[in-house]
């Protein structure tokens, strides 16, 4: 037995940086434990709290089966082998870096160029981001991020970098938009904590709101960093889930019409995981106008390359442009169809979504189903929906949402069938909303250990537990609850 | 671009400044030579042989297609990782040890290469600040991975050639002491087994007296066994987990062994590293951190066909070490007749040639210029031993199974060729 089981191994690896202590993840096990399938378990959980892309399998697939040349492990392909196999230059396979660079581009619609060369791998967009951060950041050295943010955030930036996030906060009276006061004011907030920003992360288009950015947004946000003299990083790993008018405009674009701003903050991260649906394949890149950052990144890709086998097979399919062309505009129109059934299933029982364009969710408004507009109701609605109508869905709170009641629901990730399981679900739940909010309000008072357990995690949640400032001037919903 | 206009300095993150990448050692300004002017037969026969790249190119890889849809696979981002992929794994790495030692898939957490797997580790079991002792001379690719990003400080445990260069338990003790007089805390002891770039085993007897010393000192154990399966025969490589399994795991939650197919599949780009640890903490936290750094699932899958094909790896481990061991006489040979002698290796894919009687001072800056001339004139890229922190200079690391026969001759003759002139050099200027 060691001894001192706790200084035996490091911070990092004691702390709750991991993040898999949120409530994001307790929907996951929910899942996990008891998960929804047609005939096996037609009353299990149903999963919309996975962000995955999986419509348009059938078209890849009949690309795999037409192009056996493009495996290694073919009798047509199999005389690459073994120069793929020995190949571990962290440069990247150069026919992968075109192969990438050329899909980027089409999915901008050729209106922007990007150099092969620039292209750098890491162990998908995850490996990716945290590269980016040891790049840019030293520990305690913080970054905006608009909220609401994707959860992995938390782990992802901050794990083993030592870096903090600080929110930038948007609300829906302004559909959740960014702005300039919002920025200013959580810039301050770090130079009042004597914190030194690195730079702000932008979602483009975001999860969990499904938006684009539009130009005058993308625009403010370049001038805002270039005038601090800090990065901009944009995360575009939904750029090609774009279904339906305003159109995607990337951060490259804007770079590229404006010469005079600082080239050297400006970086872009990517992966195939949502756009292609490819996630267990590990494709990350990062993509820096500045070169000693590409530099640094592409040494560091060390820790996580993308394996030869499957930059060779990914060359090969995103280089036929007939398949790229077609994937990409069925796509689109597969998930378009898929979010519209989605939304007008929840308008028929009155629940809006954020009106959005892009992604793999809607961001559902339920506030007129909580109790009370506080986090704890919001906690003890996402309760109900697990353990009672069954399906994982992520709260507003775990995205660091300013507002209860938001929450995140994922349509791509299944087939027509169970999304309308999951829609009669919802239609029945909502239909006996009155006793449902009734009986989780006697449940509230039967049980209070189970909800100090909520607190104690909203807790975590909301006061950001050591990741943020300590001095955030961010009101506390318990707080608010309890005046 | 017309005009550069003088931009602010961004900053960048110290890590991102440091040099800590290691990129400027000679260990891989050999390498751009031979990037730049590379041998090849027809080509450019007067070219820079690579002799600096242990890799294993000696045994035939077949691959075999998968049956499993592409769909499922190209979905599963699970970091526990594909179970039948964990499972042959398992299995490669029992068979490799002849059955003597059994592994449970679920220790097994996956990694992109042994890079990813060695640095997860380091920041799992160590601050930034603290160190990890690790013996002399040792592969230059750890100064980076272990250090770089973690923070972590390598403190060097020297080994003599007077006695082959083993681990002893006074290079252990002055190593961890010098750590305490600088108050530096050491949280663990990483050796290679068998050893790069020794190309040797580690004795069963000094395995146990580096188990008595971690437990002693209560501090990790991280066995790097990347070449495990590249020793020339079964019963020359003893593994650690031989050795806990034998004192019926006792004590055995400070040690975490690494592996990846690298070196024994000849696998490089296909980044499959894993670390197996004995301790559940140390299992659940890398879990959770290899999210950094997981295997693309369309190589587990592949991986985990072949693996599980007992009869595959059962002939391939043999035929491997066979090629191996054949190739490690040709070199030997080779050099003896050159009039050089090696350290007595049975392992890896290198040898460790000792050139010191050529050295006009037995400095680092001699053997630097002895590397210099053997890169551009004789066009060798072999290691220096400065470059794996070896105390004594005039040692080399010399990789043998990146080529074919025909190559190997060729640059042996040129090796010939270089001696025979030092030695009319050194008769002249007598």
């Amino acid at each position: 037995m060691l001894r001192n089981e706790e200084q035996i191994l490091s911070k990092i690896a004691t702390n709750d940086g991991h993040g898999e202590n949120s409530a994001y993840f307790d929907g996951w096990k929910a899942y996990d434990t008891d998960p929804y399938h047609p005939t096996q378990n037609p009353k299990g959980v149903i999963q919309m709290g996975l962000a995955e892309n999986q419509l348009s399998f059938d078209l890849v697939q009949e690309w795999i089966l037409n192009n056996p040349k493009a495996s290694i492990c073919t009798e047509e392909g199999s005389d690459d082998f073994k120069d793929i196999a020995i190949f571990q230059d962290y440069h990247g396979l150069p026919l992968f870096r075109n192969a990438v660079a050329r899909f980027m581009e089409k999915v901008r619609g050729n209106r922007v160029r990007f150099d092969p060369d620039r292209i750098v791998m890491s162990g998908g967009a995850t490996g990716a981001q945290e590269t980016l951060t040891f790049c840019l950041a030293d520990p305690g050295d913080a970054l905006l991020v608009p909220a609401p943010y994707y959860p992995g955030n938390d782990r992802d930036l901050t794990w083993r970098t030592g870096v903090k996030l600080i929110p930038v906060m948007c609300y829906s009276s302004n559909d959740f938009k960014i702005t300039r006061q919002a920025l200013e004011s959580a810039y301050k907030i770090a130079q009042e904590s004597n914190i030194k920003v690195k730079g702000l992360l932008l979602n483009n288009p975001s999860n969990p709101l499904g938006t684009v950015l539009n130009k005058q947004t993308l625009t403010e946000c370049l001038n805002f960093t270039n005038e601090k003299n800090i990065h901009l990083i944009c995360d575009e790993i939904y750029s090609a889930t774009v279904f339906s008018q305003p159109n995607f405009i990337s951060i490259a674009e804007i770079v590229q019409e404006n010469p005079k701003i600082n080239h050297d903050l400006v970086h872009i991260i990517y992966s195939l995981s949502k756009d292609l649906g490819f996630p267990g394949f590990r494709i990350g890149i990062i993509y820096s106008y500045n070169d000693v950052v590409t530099n640094c990144a592409r040494k560091m890709s060390s820790f996580s390359l993308v394996s030869t086998q499957t930059q060779h097979l990914i060359a090969s399919m995103l280089l036929d442009e007939v398949f790229v062309d077609r994937f990409i505009k069925e796509s689109s129109k597969r998930l378009g169809q898929r979010h519209g059934v989605l939304s007008r299933g929840l308008a028929q029982v009155g629940i809006k979504s954020l009106k959005s364009n892009a992604g793999l969710y809607n961001w559902m408004d339920l506030r007129m189903l909580l109790s009370e507009p506080t986090f704890e109701a919001e906690m003890e609605l996402w309760r109900v929906i697990i353990n009672e109508v069954k399906l994982n869905v992520s709260p507003g709170a775990s995205f660091h949402c300013s507002e209860p009641g938001w929450f995140r629901v994922c349509f791509a990730n299944m087939d027509d069938e169970t999304m309308m399981v999951a829609l009669k679900r919802i239609h029945k739940f909502v239909n006996q909303n009155g006793k449902i909010v009734e009986a989780s309000s006697r449940k509230m008072w039967r049980s209070k250990l189970e909800v100090n357990l909520s607190f104690r995690r909203l807790d975590e949640i909301m006061m950001g537990s050591h990741k943020m400032s300590p001095h955030s001037p961010m009101p506390s919903p318990l707080v608010r609850a309890r005046t | 671009m017309a005009i550069e206009i003088e931009k602010p300095r961004v900053s960048l993150s110290k890590v991102a400044l440091s040099e800590t990448h290691g990129e400027d050692s000679p260990y891989f300004a050999g390498w751009k030579a031979y990037d730049e002017n590379p041998y090849d037969e027809l080509n450019n026969p007067s070219g820079v042989i690579q002799m600096g790249l242990a890799e294993n190119q000696l045994a035939a890889n077949s691959g075999r297609s998968s049956t499993s849809s592409f769909r499922e696979n190209a979905l599963f981002q699970d970091y526990h990782g594909l179970q039948s992929f964990r499972k042959a794994m398992a299995s490669f790495m029992e068979q490799i040890r002849g059955g003597r030692a059994k592994f449970d898939p679920d220790r097994i957490v996956i990694t992109a290469g042994a890079t990813a797997a060695n640095e997860l580790l380091t920041f799992i079991l160590a601050d930034p600040g603290d160190a990890l002792l690790i013996p002399t001379p040792y592969y230059p690719g750890f100064d980076r991975d272990l250090r770089w990003r973690t923070g972590v400080n390598i403190i060097p445990v020297h080994c003599q050639s007077s006695n082959n260069f083993e681990i002893s338990p006074q290079a252990l003790e002055a190593a961890y002491n010098e750590a305490e007089s600088k108050n530096i805390k050491v949280k663990g002891l990483l050796i290679t087994n068998p050893s790069n770039p020794l190309g040797a085993t580690i004795k069963r007897s000094n395995l146990q007296k580096i188990l008595k010393f971690v437990t002693c000192k209560n501090i990790h154990l991280i066995s790097d066994e990347i070449y495990s399966g590249s020793s020339f025969s079964c019963d020359e490589f003893v593994s650690i987990s031989q050795i806990l399994a034998e004192q019926n795991y006792k004590d055995s939650e400070r040690v975490h062994v690494v592996y990846s197919l690298s070196k024994d599949l000849g696998l490089p780009g296909f980044r499959v590293g894993t670390i197996y640890s004995y301790n559940d903490d140390v299992v659940r936290t890398a879990r959770r951190m290899s999210s950094f750094t997981l295997i693309s699932s369309q190589t587990q899958q592949l991986l985990a066909s072949m693996l599980s094909d007992k009869r595959f790896t059962e002939n391939y481990i043999r035929v491997n070490r066979e090629r191996l061991k054949k190739r490690y006489e040709m070199i030997i040979d080779g050099l003896r007749n050159a009039g050089i002698s090696c350290l007595n290796g049975n392992a890896g894919l290198f040898c460790w040639m000792n050139l010191s009687s050529l050295l006009l001072e037995p400095t680092m800056e001699c053997e630097l210029e002895l590397w210099k001339l053997i890169l551009y004139e004789v066009r060798l890229n072999i290691s220096p031993g400065s470059s794996c922190h070896c105390l004594e200079p005039g040692w080399f690391r010399v990789c043998f199974a990146n080529m074919n026969e025909k190559t190997l001759e060729i640059a042996l003759s040129r090796i010939h060729d270089f001696m025979d002139r030092m030695r009319k050099v050194k008769i002249s200027l007598q």
